[in-house]
């Protein structure tokens, strides 16, 4: 049994947006990381790069799968959680902490396409 | 059709396939192919020969080879091969065995690619290594996607004139089909800017002669490009490390590890690069690694980054490698070790200046690149430099190759001996005279 997290959005490739103000937080959810084992590697953009919704990011790597990285909102990268470049195990440990980008959203009407809390439960089984 | 015993199905297994997709002759399945396509005439071959008709006919062929004593580099190096690595590389264990798909299972395999990797990176300076790729050439030209790959926004390569003709045709020809645009210039330092991915210099041009590289890291990496140094490993063994010069990648051809020329190939490229670009490195990396009950092995590692896991996010289609020139780059090195390799260089240092003075004495010639060589050097002949060529060829010698700026290219390597060299120089001279001088 996976965790999803109340008061979060989700999309439909499993990764998770917390909003403050315009700033979208964006990790994977706990099934992600349960699908894709011990995660070794995260592959992320740099800052100041625009990132369009439904377009891959960056990508995880773990010990068993590749996985494309997918921006459920548009805008531009303002902060990457650096920390995981030497501990991307920190997305199996807690993936609703381990934030993996920080996008300044270019368009908050795109947030209507994400799925609610309990929406996405029902979609993995939770 | 006849039934040959090499076709592995039988007149009614073609009948049986053909009547169940509706067809009635092979013909027919190549209706698609436009008319004018097809070839009508009648196969021109030779009837059917015994064996001994076959060697016989073969070794006539071989035995219009002429042996030439060879004073040429360009690329390709006569150094000598110790008899043990042929024997140990014709060992049906590694002779016939084709690429390890179940690779854990193939220990030996990993094994002499880990240790190969581990010596490119001993003889590079840098962190990591792949198994090998197709030849120098290819390396370069994947050397060239990698700076592509790790830089954003740019895909611009500069490279310098100074390297070998056939490398650079391999990356023009790359350039062509995708993925980089490629700037060839004498002085590509002086063309960086903020569209440019990589520059890839030699660190021995193609004169032969030792590149100073003082400053070059400083200057691409300020205008936040990466630098790919072209080697000769052999020649690494003396020389300051691609490392040490601040490149990001260093690249080459294997085959001055104790190749034999053979109408050029099969040798095999390398490639190393810094730890933080390792994802970007195409081909095998094998890895060492702790198997369940604690003991040393090898794996395949990091293959997130190849083409069949991700093949349109993968930097290159490269998935296999030159492995059996790899391990023969493997013994060699490891028959040679350190020491070796060391007097090897100061043997060709050595011979390769005793003919550069030589040459120079006979008043043929004057001296054309300044900087020093190891092994190969050109100079500027007082004559017509493809008839001194031709010249050389009749009197058994592969010397004084022609260069694309009117000079002849020289190489010596330590299998030339003192007898050797002078031989050449009196066919040299001999020529002077003939030619009234």
């Amino acid at each position: 049994m996976s965790i999803v997290k109340e008061g979060l959005l989700y999309s439909e490739s499993h990764e998770w947006v917390r909003m403050d103000g315009d700033v979208a937080i964006i990790g994977v959810s706990d099934f992600a990381q349960s699908e894709m084992g011990d995660i070794t590697y995260v592959d992320m953009p740099d800052e100041g790069d625009a990132v369009e919704q439904g377009e891959d990011f960056g990508a995880l790597e773990s010990v068993k799968a590749s996985s494309e990285l997918y921006a459920p909102v548009s805008g531009t990268v303002i902060a990457c959680n650096t920390e995981l470049e030497d501990a991307p195990e920190l997305i199996n440990k807690d993936p609703y902490a381990a934030w993996i980008i920080k996008v300044q959203v270019s368009d908050k009407a795109q947030l209507a396409a994400l799925m609610s809390a309990a929406a996405y439960a029902q979609k993995v089984g939770a | 059709m006849a039934q040959l015993p090499f076709f592995p199905h039988t007149q009614e297994d073609v009948a049986r396939m053909l009547e169940r997709v509706g067809l009635s002759s092979l013909q027919e399945l190549y209706s698609d192919v436009p008319q004018e396509f097809l070839y009508r005439g009648e196969y021109d071959l030779p009837s059917a020969l015994s064996e001994s008709e076959v060697k016989a006919s073969l070794e006539a062929l071989a035995a219009r080879n002429r042996k030439l004593t060879v004073f040429v580099g360009q690329g390709a190096y006569d150094h000598y091969t110790p008899s043990v690595i042929p024997a140990l590389c014709a060992r049906s264990e590694f002779l016939t065995a084709y690429t390890p798909y179940q690779c854990e299972i193939s220990q030996g395999t990993l094994r002499y690619i880990f240790e190969f990797q581990s010596m490119i990176c001993a003889l590079t300076g840098l962190d990591v290594a792949n198994a090998s790729v197709y030849d120098g050439a290819t390396a370069a030209a994947e050397a060239a996607r990698m700076c592509v790959a790790s830089t954003r926004k740019r895909n611009r390569i500069l490279a310098s004139e100074g390297l070998l003709p056939c490398v650079r045709k391999v990356l023009e020809a790359y350039a062509r089909y995708g993925g980089y645009e490629l700037l060839v210039s004498d002085h590509p330092l002086d063309a960086l800017d903020a569209s440019v991915a990589g520059v890839i210099l030699p660190s021995i041009d193609r004169s032969g002669a030792i590149v100073d590289l003082e400053g070059a890291a400083d200057a691409v990496h300020a205008a936040g490009a990466l630098l790919v140094l072209y080697c000769d490993p052999s020649a690494l063994a003396v020389l300051r490390s691609p490392a040490d010069w601040g490149a990001d990648i260093a690249i080459g051809d294997a085959q001055p590890l104790g190749m034999p020329l053979s109408y050029g190939g099969p040798y095999a490229g390398f490639m190393a690069c810094r730890e933080a670009l390792m994802r970007k490195l195409p081909g095998r990396i094998v890895g060492q690694a702790r198997d369940a009950q604690g003991h040393r092995c090898f794996v395949l590692t990091l293959q997130a980054r190849e083409q069949h896991i991700r093949r349109e996010k993968a930097t290159s289609n490269i998935c296999s490698n030159e492995s059996l020139m790899a391990l023969w780059a493997t013994i060699y090195l490891s028959l040679m070790g350190p020491e070796g390799m060391k007097e090897l260089n100061a043997a060709c240092y050595r011979s390769s200046h005793y003919l550069r003075e030589r040459l120079l004495s006979t008043g043929l010639f004057e001296a054309a690149e300044p900087g020093d060589f190891i092994k190969e050097f050109v100079l500027r002949p007082r004559t017509d430099a493809s008839r001194l060529h031709k010249y050389l060829l009749d009197k058994g010698f592969f010397a004084a190759l022609p260069t694309a700026e009117g000079g002849v290219s020289f190489c010596v390597t330590e299998r030339r001996t003192k007898e050797e060299i002078d031989a050449l120089v009196s066919a040299v001279e001999q020529y002077a005279k003939e030619e009234g001088r």
